[in-house]
């Protein structure tokens, strides 16, 4: 059975302090979306009134046709994933993972061999008869996923379930997280502060920020077409310049910045979103040239990343980062244009502030 | 890196050890001195003390008095604590910071003072007999013990545990009995240890609640004194030193002495 989660007009307010706002979001069924933002942003408190920990001030939540708004927690049925696993410790693993069928009234026998076969599923077969206590981050994770999947819920929920897990576990795990969602096409909401995360594992990511939903799309989308500035910024486009579409100039845009530089932006790649916008651009969005069409610049400090050199670089519109070629190392104080890469940089709408 | 104790360090725990152990010794001492009146070395050998605090009827009540109470006031207590320190521990963000000091007052306030207060209020006040007087008493004397040491165990649960069963269908009240409880064992059998010796041992509350016909053992034992100086009185702390090492060894062969001090 799977299902599509509503949340309509949401509201959180705790005293005069609105956690969250007037939120919407739809997880389609079978979807895996993720919530992504800094702490404090209401990923958390979201994902906490879905699972009925906290009450809506307004706003209607629902599971497919169900309102879940006022049923209590622990009749909603959907399994969820902790940061600290959460497992019972006073419980086996195969007690842990047999909990949920027990609520439900399960037989002994058939709930004993359901939750076996959900334990070999998550790989860890032989460790029906341990204690939490004896096992890794890793494997207690994997028995906090066996507890929640084995309920067959028609919602997944995970609070930065990887958190406290080391880096190469944590890959590991969300490859596995995902691959379990994916098989049995479970509808799951994701909350993470962690973009890489977030990106790899989800069908759609919506970014959030104090309390609102800043952009909820596909992470190619994210990535390459951020809708606001907020976002650009949160997935990593360094500079931001303001902008001014003066003339048309055959099939480009010519823009003037401060300082009176301006910069032909071709129609084919860029659509102009107002008269006035911000430029914005990855480091390696703006190449470091000795000569060509770009923003005049001079060189700064320059680091050496690996794949590319990278320098701050002074213009008349304020300081810039760029990269440049390993094969032409130039000194700081050298004169140089900034060649925008059209794949790497993005047009925006200038907010008012 | 020097493994040298110094011999100063030494003689002070030696010296500390001697204050701890040596009234002990005394005690157990006395109460086996064959003479009608407390001395120390013992003066022969004989437990004649020891049966003297069964042949006397006063003393074979008050124990059972004090025993029951011991029992009931800290069940009572723990009924009112745990709940309490529960409440503290889950919602330490949204309560306010005053009120997990409240359930320290009966420490803080003079023993004397809440005894005399209670014999005013409960006793005379509201009429209550002697028994319900003492247990009240007693439960209010042993609460901080209940609320502050299942609040340690408490403090250190993670409660995502208790919303994890919740999430798999457990009614929050069915999930405090199952889920929350025994990960807080510990705590609540420490409390309850602690408490019960507070109140077998406690004299200020009790001299106000006490009336005719009901008394507790300390009671008792002070009323023994102003009338007999004999070893009966070292016989009968003994005798409850005794009672508190075989509490100790049943804890520590069932959960182990160290739960108690982490």
């Amino acid at each position: 059975m799977t299902v599509s989660l509503t949340l309509e007009n949401v509201s959180a307010h705790y005293g005069s302090t609105k956690v969250l706002e007037d939120l919407n979001l739809r997880v389609e069924e079978g979807e895996l979306v993720s919530l992504l933002g800094a702490s404090g942003c209401g990923k958390t408190t979201t994902l906490r009134l879905v699972a009925g920990f906290l009450s809506p001030t307004s706003g209607t939540i629902r599971l497919g046709e169900r309102d879940l708004t006022r049923l209590p927690a622990h009749a909603r049925n959907i399994g969820l994933v902790f940061q600290t696993y959460a497992l019972f410790p006073h419980l086996t693993v195969l007690d842990n993972v047999a909990f949920g069928l027990k609520q439900r009234g399960m037989a002994g026998k058939e709930r004993r061999a359901k939750a076996i076969e959900m334990i070999d599923r998550v790989g860890l077969a032989g460790f029906a008869d341990r204690y939490p206590a004896n096992l890794s981050g890793g494997q207690r994770q994997r028995v906090a996923l066996a507890r929640a999947l084995v309920i067959e819920p028609p919602l997944l929920m995970f609070d930065e379930p990887l958190s406290n897990l080391d880096a190469k576990l944590r890959v590991d795990m969300r490859v596995e997280i995902r691959r379990l969602q994916r098989a049995n096409g479970t509808t799951a909401l994701y909350v993470t502060h962690d973009q890489e995360e977030a990106f790899s594992i989800s069908d759609r990511v919506a970014i959030m920020n104090a309390g609102r939903i800043m952009q909820l799309d596909a992470p190619e989308v994210l990535y390459s077409r951020p809708a606001n500035t907020f976002v650009a910024d949160f997935v990593g486009f360094e500079n931001m310049i303001a902008m001014k579409a003066v003339m048309e100039a055959g099939d480009a845009v010519r823009a003037e910045m401060a300082g009176g530089a301006t910069l032909d932006l071709p129609k084919s790649h860029f659509a102009v979103p107002a008269r006035n916008f911000i430029f914005a651009a990855r480091a390696e969005g703006l190449q470091v040239a000795r000569e060509g069409a770009g923003i005049p610049a001079r060189l700064g400090l320059r680091t050496y990343l690996g794949r590319a050199y990278q320098y701050r670089c002074e213009t008349a519109a304020g300081e810039v980062v760029a990269n440049g070629p390993l094969s032409d190392p130039l000194e700081p104080g050298s004169h140089v244009v900034l060649v925008p890469q059209p794949d790497q940089c993005c047009l925006l709408k200038a907010e008012t502030p | 890196m020097n493994d040298r104790i110094h011999p100063l360090l030494i003689a002070f725990a030696a010296l500390t050890f001697l204050f701890l152990i040596g009234p002990l010794v005394i005690i157990i001492g006395t109460a086996l001195s064959d003479t009608s009146f407390l001395t120390f070395p013992p003066q022969g050998l004989s437990l004649r003390w020891f049966e003297n605090i069964f042949e006397i009827s006063a003393f074979r009540r008050t124990m059972m008095t004090s025993f029951t109470l011991a029992v009931g006031g800290t069940i009572v207590s723990l009924i009112i604590g745990v709940p309490a320190a529960y409440a503290l521990a889950r919602y330490r963000v949204e309560l306010p910071k005053f009120l997990a000091n409240v359930y320290v007052l009966p420490i803080l306030v003079p023993e004397i003072v809440l005894g005399f207060s209670l014999m005013k209020s409960v006793a005379t006040g509201m009429g209550f007999s002697i028994w319900l007087s003492l247990l009240i008493g007693h439960a209010l004397l042993v609460l901080p013990y209940c609320v502050r040491v299942t609040g340690a165990s408490l403090n250190a649960f993670d409660f995502s545990i208790e919303e994890a069963a919740v999430s798999l269908g457990c009614p929050r009240w069915k999930a405090f009995f199952s889920v929350v409880l025994p990960n807080v064992r510990a705590g609540v059998i420490a409390a309850f240890i602690l408490a019960f010796i507070t109140s077998i041992n406690d004299v200020s509350i009790s001299i106000f609640l006490t009336g005719p016909g009901i008394s507790t053992l300390p009671i008792q034992l002070l009323a023994h004194m102003e009338q007999f100086f004999d070893p009966t009185i070292a016989a009968v702390s003994v005798l409850l030193m005794g009672v508190t090492v075989a509490v100790m060894a049943v804890v520590e062969w069932t959960l182990g002495l160290t739960f108690l001090t982490k």
